[in-house]
């Protein structure tokens, strides 16, 4: 178990996240926290490695970055592709992209809430180590983890029919989809509703009983204000695969909207630390480091103004009711993030049953055929974790020349050290000065991180293995010290 | 008295998490296994350390940095049967594409065009927290003896499910008829 030494504390891994990290935290000789960092030390490197390589390659490497989301960094990349091609999409080609990403974002939550987090829920943050676990849950809750088991297989399922297989599909490339959708494939995926809407249902309702018993960790792991990034439709609602971005601050009113994705680069920075691998995007008018902004579940729940289903819309204006100022504001409690995971999940279930009754889905016609007519493409959706950009320039060849990710986990990178500050703040306070935070304690600082499902294989695609360290600030925005790694070695 | 049962670990390296992912696609039988098999060390589980006595050891990823490198060797030393899990830890696949550059030229990629650069994080680390990546991305079996290669991008979960079936009944893998390298 982790312990305090020379008043440092570090825990590592953190476990039940997608990928490595560290936790460290500093105390002054009183025991106080001085400052907690978030460390990931893994590390890639697919913009530098994929140059020289044809575009139509990049689906298949891009889907590489991650084996959780595949399908996000496949459809990212193929629509930079069609931007290459000068292309738009047949319908039926559009209708199973958006097919694939709903299935992607069901299982990814259903892994995220399910298999990751539900022992901190339902067996609670003080369980014994060795069961906070889904083999744990087995013991105590065997239905409940059955459903979540079977949830994301259904997601896992209507991948593996499109694309060949549930990790890494060959789903989608530039110009359209690989392959037609068939009825028989509609009434087996037709057939798993029923459960599927069931199962998110029992989600929702366990996890909303449960909500009062975390009155503290909601208050402490991770409540703040910041912006909040999300796609939506062209009248304010919530949409995972093409659409405007929205930017909303804590008060729930827009910062900015209309914003168009392929232009990203011109409102979203990011800017390079030499103490962590990963980097911090911020919105340019506001600057670095003040322009943070969340992504992902929470954020898109903020960002759109409805959800657009009948049982997911009912379930996201009750939702809105938690933010502040009597739900006119955003909701800024990152644990959160967990219930706004359900809600999308119950939403990806709706949208997947209207999708089996559209027309077009089943068109032959699922490829444009085109050359490459442009010599930079950019693509974007929303993946399980919030906004993905790609963005590819290319030689006369369709050589790739250079290629820049904006990946959903980077662009919560402060918000997850403010985070692991002021939850370490808050519940290392509890234990006596000179003595060793117990188990529950250092779990909880871990959960905090759990809410944001940080992808780390994904976060850290710019270059390989990639660590990630940042120090933050006392509640009050001032920045209680940074550790400097050493200086650059080039 | 509960019957002594294998003991199962998994353990990533440098790779996606695709291989853990197709693992959960096991689905309804991780309930089956958990029966078969003493999970005691999985990413997805919160033991901190790779425990010691462990009978099978599933490891996905190459060796990418000095913390792999380090986690690698523990593992063998403590591990009866090592398998090699998917293509990254068999041949080094999409992580080791970066052994076409030096790693000053990958991190210089992706933070010197910063739009703001504070600081260019080194390949050496920093305070001994984040691990120095080592100048070439290593297969497993470069590091350390693998007793068996269970290859897919990812291994499908059929494919897993009959690789740790075959072990847990003392055959050797494929000895019945299936093929792991399809």
């Amino acid at each position: 178990m982790s312990t305090i030494v020379n008043n440092r504390l570090i825990i590592q891994p953190v476990t039940r996240i997608e990928g490595h990290a560290k936790i460290s935290i500093h105390l002054d000789d009183a025991g106080e926290v001085k400052s907690a960092q978030f460390h990931i030390t893994e590390f890639r490197g697919f913009e530098k490695l994929v140059e020289g390589r044809p575009f139509a390659e990049m689906p298949g490497i891009m889907s590489r970055v991650c084996g959780i989301c595949p399908v996000s960094h496949i459809l990212a990349s193929s629509k930079a592709g069609d931007m290459l091609l000068g292309v738009e999409i047949p319908p039926a080609a559009e209708k199973q992209r958006r097919l694939v990403n709903y299935a992607q974002v069901l299982q990814s939550h259903a892994l995220s809430f399910f298999h990751l987090s539900s022992p901190d829920l339902l067996l609670g943050m003080d369980a014994p180590a060795e069961k906070r676990n889904i083999f744990g849950l087995l013991e105590s809750d065997p239905e409940f983890l059955r459903r979540g088991i079977r949830l994301r297989q259904f997601g896992q399922r209507i991948i593996e029919i499109a694309g060949g297989k549930s990790v890494h599909p060959a789903c989608s490339g530039p110009g359209g989809v690989h392959a037609r959708f068939n009825i028989a494939q509609r009434d087996e995926i037709l057939s798993w509703i029923p459960e599927a809407l069931g199962s998110v249902a029992v989600a929702l309702d366990r996890l909303k009983s449960l909500l009062d018993g975390f009155a503290s960790e909601i208050a402490h792991m991770g409540n703040f204000p910041s912006m909040f990034l999300g796609t939506v439709t062209a009248d304010g609602g919530l949409e995972f695969y093409d659409g405007k971005l929205r930017l909303v601050d804590e008060t729930g009113n827009a910062v900015a909207e209309n914003l168009d994705p392929r232009e990203y680069f011109k409102y979203l920075g990011e800017a390079a630390e030499d103490y962590t691998f990963v980097k911090f995007p911020y919105y340019r008018p506001v600057g670095y480091p003040n322009g943070y902004y969340r992504v992902g579940p929470l954020a898109r729940l903020n960002a759109a103004k409805f959800a657009g289903t009948e049982r997911a819309g009912r379930e996201m204006r009750e939702f809105k009711q938690r933010g502040s100022s009597n739900g006119s504001g955003a909701v800024c409690e990152s644990f959160h993030y967990h219930l706004a995971r359900v809600i999308e999940m119950l939403f990806a279930v709706e949208r997947i049953e209207e999708l089996m009754h559209s027309p077009e889905l089943y068109e032959d016609k699922i490829h444009a055929n085109a050359s490459l007519n442009r010599r930079e493409g950019v693509g974007s959706c929303e993946a399980p974790r919030g906004t993905l950009f790609h963005h590819y320039w290319v030689d006369e060849n369709g050589l790739i020349t250079k290629a820049d990710l904006l990946i959903a986990t980077g662009q919560n990178n402060q918000a997850m050290n403010r985070t692991v500050d002021q939850a370490a703040r808050e519940f290392l306070k509890r234990i006596p000065p000179g003595t060793q935070p117990d188990e529950g304690i250092l779990n909880r600082i871990e959960a905090a991180i759990r809410c944001y499902d940080p992808c780390l294989s994904c976060s850290t695609h710019a270059l390989g293995q990639m660590p990630l360290v940042v120090e933050w600030i006392a509640p009050d925005g001032e920045v209680v010290g940074r550790t400097s790694r050493a200086s650059p070695s080039s | 008295m509960k019957q002594i049962r294998p003991r199962l670990a998994t353990a990533w390296l440098a790779g996606c998490s695709g291989c853990h992912m197709s693992f959960l696609d096991l689905d309804e039988r991780l309930i089956d296994l958990a029966g078969l098999v003493d999970v005691c060390y999985t990413p997805i589980a919160d033991i901190k350390e790779f425990p010691e006595h462990v009978d099978i050891a599933l490891v996905e990823g190459a060796v990418a940095n000095e913390d792999n490198l380090r986690e690698i060797r523990l593992i063998r030393q403590r591990s009866r049967v090592l398998i090699a899990f998917g293509d990254c830890a068999v041949t080094g696949n999409v992580t080791a594409l970066r052994n076409l550059f030096t790693v000053e030229d990958i991190l210089n990629r992706a933070y010197r065009d910063a739009d703001i650069v504070v600081g260019v994080p080194t390949a050496n680390g920093g305070n001994g927290i984040i691990p120095r990546l080592l100048d070439r991305v290593r297969r497993i079996h470069d590091v350390v003896p693998v007793d068996y290669f269970l290859p897919g991008c990812p291994p499908s979960a059929d494919n897993i499910f009959a690789f740790i079936s075959d072990l847990l009944a003392g055959r050797a893998p494929g000895s019945e008829g299936r093929k792991f390298g399809s």
